[in-house]
């Protein structure tokens, strides 16, 4: 499997994925903003984590609009996979790749703890190491991250099970006190129509390892990889 | 001869911060009337914070070489060989007077110049640590000071991608007119790519890179190097505004610079900006400096010469490029959309020469500038020895228990989860220990190897005894980090004083850093890199003396670690180390008691050397893994912390004699931990203990979801948690 992570200025999480996807076994490459296309051969867009453009307008909002997301649009239509993180995910909404908008957390704070999410369906290409219903360990790192759509959105997302991950409790439950930064529904991620572009707040790129907190954001990395043949 | 038609008046040297005999000083030293321009830039090179005046003669006796030094103090921030043609470089700065005044703002640019100090010499930022006091909570400014930093730190840092990895956070009343704000960061490089200051060659071109300038900072330096009062606030406009998205462009433009060879030297233009940088690089090279002023990148129009070079815009880096290679370093910094001018050029005059709009605006001798600023052997006064307390002579007002519980949830004891949650200290994957710990652990690259680090400095006992709590300063970051299984290397410090020209505030600093050196030489732990902050006072009131030490020790193998959580029912609680019960200075004393006396504890460095050589070894051999060192609070309060990392809980059966129960607790004797071992295990190291000399005695057995002080009510690790997690969160919503 061939991944392109994109880097914009501001971009500071490119790393982490850079090092997830590779242990999971994907080529990966950083691919610069100014790109008008993507590297030849590319199966997954990675939009990483960081504060593009320092977020200084809406977060993502500029980001959205550089060169290279013409060619990330025309990937996701030719039905390519895309993985936006944290900014990334912020990305995509102002891109008008997923709906929605991410918000300033409830309390007002940037947020960086460790944090269960619970994995909502397990037939993605994201999310085939799960099993659905599982709460997943991984961490959040972020001061947009309260995802706020329309009734009539959220409406679809739930109705057409495109809600991919929750913010949970560690036996899988939804709480008050499991979804600090006040998305509705809880939700921490969700798909697009098809099922090919993921956008997420939580961070599995930084679950990987049992020395530094926990592996169980290593699914999300191995299930991608998986849904590739690999090369001869 | 040039006067450039401001006449220099008294008023207006005084406003500059320097005293009529300083002025003389220039006066002399150049041979005429300076221009405002030069009045400006004499102003900032010898202001308190720039040129160490006060503070150089003492800092002359600190150790700073060892085999593992690169550079010690003098450069942007010191560099230690960690193996592997790898190098470590770090520094701890403070932005005290800036944070008080504006606090977001005064935070962030702080963390923005530590970084930049670190990257300026070619290394990735890979953590970054801060050190901070707030006045007493009932302050009403308090609240709003706490808030205010900790959302600059998290704002510049996590928008910058450097995990915050550790810290400390206090409260103390003499802290209400200036709070302390230190920022460390912590960088790699490889050992033969590190960038110094020191400018070479005549005619190589000098290149303007980064943010442009404005008018923001300009005398900030010297505002740092005066003492508050009410109309400080006033002062608001000296602060500057941090971008950290400008600050990560320039750390990728800079490092992609770096490789292509282009870089003869490189500084960062952090306080009194161009004139300090500009100036640095010539006198460190021998060489004359030119700027010409009509290149520098403006924000705003109409900038005077006077402004431009004092003014302390962020962002900025000021280099020495390899002649020919102009083109190519451009390409980089448009590439990453920063400015990029060539202001001037390196001379062989020895004169600093500012040119603007076909004037010149400056000519002074580029050596005396920095040489030459004035040295003092200021007064000082030794602080009054304090009575030791006798353990047994202290009362205890409230059950031993009763007075965990109320020690676990009091404002200097009680977690500071809500500060570090809004720090990324995640980021880069590499944070192998969090905050809450004794030192924090990153790992180095893809490993194997890993860095312990870690800030520290208990100000009672810098006050108490200056000398001793400089001793014990240094040997509680020595302790935290070998508490995780790291070799202590070596130390920035922040020296945090009042006004040194206060006798009993200079003697505080001297004490301080003697007891700091004796330290540093007992135990093999150099300095390498620091900063002095002085005049930290409001209104005459000083705060406590402060020198906070950023401690970095290595972990040859980074899953080789110990952390202080208990891990498991049934074992053995010893406890390494001499205990005699030390109540004097105690936070028991203190906030169980309510008197604030008596001598500090001892520091017996050899004892301090010899017990956690043994307690690393115990960690590195694989025989221990849960080791907390015994500090603030003393046993008591090392046990809860334990208990609440790793949700066991723990029975004490052992019993002093001759030691009233809440001494032996909670007294706060130096050198010693606590570890948690398996019994099998506990037999041999109290056998190997013995065998050495070392103090070690099992105190108990953990187990249970409650921790049980001797013949006292058992306290669940709940209620435990409960109380330690509750007061930040309440007192910051108003509700404590």
């Amino acid at each position: 499997m061939k991944s392109a992570v994109i880097v914009f200025p501001g971009s500071n999480r490119e790393g982490d994925v850079l090092r997830a996807l590779k242990s999971a076994g994907s080529q990966a490459e950083k691919v610069w903003h100014a790109e008008t296309e993507l590297p030849k051969g590319t199966d997954l867009v990675v939009l990483p984590g960081g504060f593009s453009y320092g977020d200084y307008l809406r977060c993502g909002a500029i980001a959205g609009r550089a060169t290279v997301m013409d060619a990330v649009r025309a990937h996701a239509a030719r039905g390519g996979l895309v993985l936006g993180i944290c900014n990334g995910f912020q990305i995509l909404c102002e891109s008008g790749l997923l709906p929605g908008i991410l918000m300033r957390n409830a309390n007002l704070k940037f947020i960086c703890h460790r944090q269960f999410l619970r994995v909502e369906r397990n037939d993605t290409a994201f999310t085939r190491a799960y099993s659905k219903g599982q709460a997943i360990d991984v961490c959040v790192a972020h001061g947009e991250g309260n995802y706020t759509a329309d009734e009539e959105t959220l409406k679809r997302l739930e109705g057409e099970g495109l809600v991919a991950f929750r913010y949970s409790d560690a036996q899988g439950h939804i709480t008050a006190d499991s979804n600090r930064n006040g998305s509705m529904n809880a939700i921490a991620g969700i798909y697009s129509d098809k099922l090919n572009v993921l956008g997420m707040m939580p961070h599995p790129e930084n679950l990987i390892e049992d020395l530094v907190g926990g592996t169980d954001g290593r699914g999300l990395f191995e299930s991608l990889v998986s849904s590739f043949p690999k090369a001869a | 001869m040039i006067r450039n038609d401001v006449a220099i008046t008294p008023e207006l040297v005084k406003e500059h911060g320097l005293k009529p005999d300083e002025y003389e000083r220039f006066v002399n030293l150049i041979g005429r009337e300076p221009t405002i321009t030069e009045l400006g830039i004499v102003s900032a090179m010898w202001n308190e914070h720039c040129s160490y005046k006060s503070s150089r003669i003492h800092l002359r006796g600190l150790p700073t070489k060892a085999p593992w030094v690169i550079q010690g103090p003098g450069e942007n921030a010191g560099v230690i060989d960690i193996g592997d043609g790898l190098a470590c470089i770090f520094k701890m700065e403070s932005h005290n007077h800036p944070s008080f005044i504006e606090p977001y703002q005064g935070a962030a640019t702080g963390v923005g110049g530590i970084l930049r100090d670190v990257f300026t010499m070619g290394a990735r930022p890979i953590a970054s640590l801060n050190f901070l006091r707030f006045g007493e909570p009932d302050h009403p400014k308090t609240p709003h000071l706490v808030s205010g930093v900790v959302a600059g730190i998290g704002g510049y840092g996590n928008s910058f991608g450097v995990p915050t990895v550790g810290g400390s956070v206090g409260f103390d009343k003499r802290y209400n007119g200036n709070i302390l704000v230190n920022a460390m960061a912590v960088g790699l490089a490889r050992t033969d790519e590190i960038f110094y200051a020191k400018a070479t060659g005549v005619g190589n071109p000098i290149v303007y890179l980064g943010s442009k300038t404005g008018r923001d900072g300009i005398h900030g330096a010297t505002m740092a190097s005066a003492e508050f009062d009410d109309a400080s606030e006033e002062k608001r406009p000296t602060v500057q505004v941090g971008d950290p998205f400008a600050e990560k462009l320039l750390l990728e433009a800079c490092l992609e610079l770096m490789k292509s060879g282009a870089v003869i030297a490189i500084q960062d233009m952090g306080a009194a900006g161009l004139t300090s940088s500009a100036v640095e690089m010539g006198a460190k090279g021998n060489l004359g400096i030119e700027l010409d002023l009509d290149k520098v990148p403006c924000r705003e129009e109409g900038m005077t010469a006077y402004e431009m070079m004092l003014s302390e815009s962020q962002e900025r880096m000021l280099m020495v490029l390899k002649p020919g290679m102009e083109k190519e370093a451009e390409a980089i910094f448009h590439k990453w959309g920063l400015d990029f001018a060539v202001i001037g050029k390196t001379t062989d005059t020895l004169r600093f020469v500012i040119k603007h709009q076909g004037e010149v605006k400056a000519d002074l001798p580029i050596k005396e500038l920095g040489d030459e600023a004035p040295l003092y052997d200021r007064p000082w006064v030794e602080s009054p020895k304090q009575p030791v307390i006798a353990p047994n002579s202290v009362k205890a007002p409230m059950s031993e228990a009763e007075a965990l519980l109320k020690l676990v949830g009091s404002p200097d004891q009680s977690s500071k989860r809500w500060v570090w949650e809004q720090y990324d200290h995640l980021i880069l994957g590499n944070t192998v220990q969090t905050p809450g710990g004794d030192a924090a652990i990153v790992r180095v690259e893809d490993g194997p190897k890993g860095l312990a680090l870690t800030t520290d400095v208990t100000p009672r006992y810098c006050e108490a005894d200056p000398f001793e709590g400089g001793k014990q300063a240094v040997a509680e970051a020595w302790r935290n980090i070998t508490a995780v299984g790291g070799l202590p290397l070596a130390i920035t410090d922040n020296l945090n004083f009042a006004s040194p020209e206060r006798p009993e505030s200079m003697g505080q600093f001297v004490g301080c850093v003697r007891g700091i050196g004796e330290a540093c030489k007992a135990l093999d732990f150099p300095v390498v890199s620091g900063n002095v902050s002085l005049y930290n006072e409001t209104n005459g009131q000083g705060i406590l003396p402060t020198p906070a030490i950023g401690g970095v020790g290595l972990l040859d193998d980074v899953t080789v670690n110990a952390s202080i959580a208990f891990r498991q029912e049934g074992e053995a609680i010893i406890l390494i180390g001499a205990t005699q019960g030390w109540l004097g200075q105690s936070i028991y004393l203190r906030d169980v008691c309510g008197r604030e006396e008596g001598a500090p504890p001892p520091v017996d460095l050899a004892s301090e050397k010899r017990n956690g050589d043994f307690v690393r070894q115990l960690i590195r051999s694989g025989q221990v893994k849960t080791v907390h060192d015994v500090s603030d609070g003393g046993i008591a309060l090392a046990l809860a912390e334990m208990a609440m990392a790793g949700q066991v809980g723990a029975e004490i059966t052992a019993v002093p004699e001759g030691l009233a129960l809440h001494a032996f607790l909670f007294g706060e004797d130096q050198a010693r931990y606590l570890i948690a071992v398996d019994e099998d295990a506990a037999a041999d190291i109290l056998y190997a203990a013995g065998a050495v000399g070392i103090p070690a005695v099992t105190l108990g057995v953990t187990g249970g979801d409650a921790l049980i002080l001797p013949g006292q009510q058992a306290i669940s690790v709940k209620q435990l948690k409960a109380a330690h997690e509750a007061w930040l969160p309440e007192y910051m919503t108003g509700k404590s």
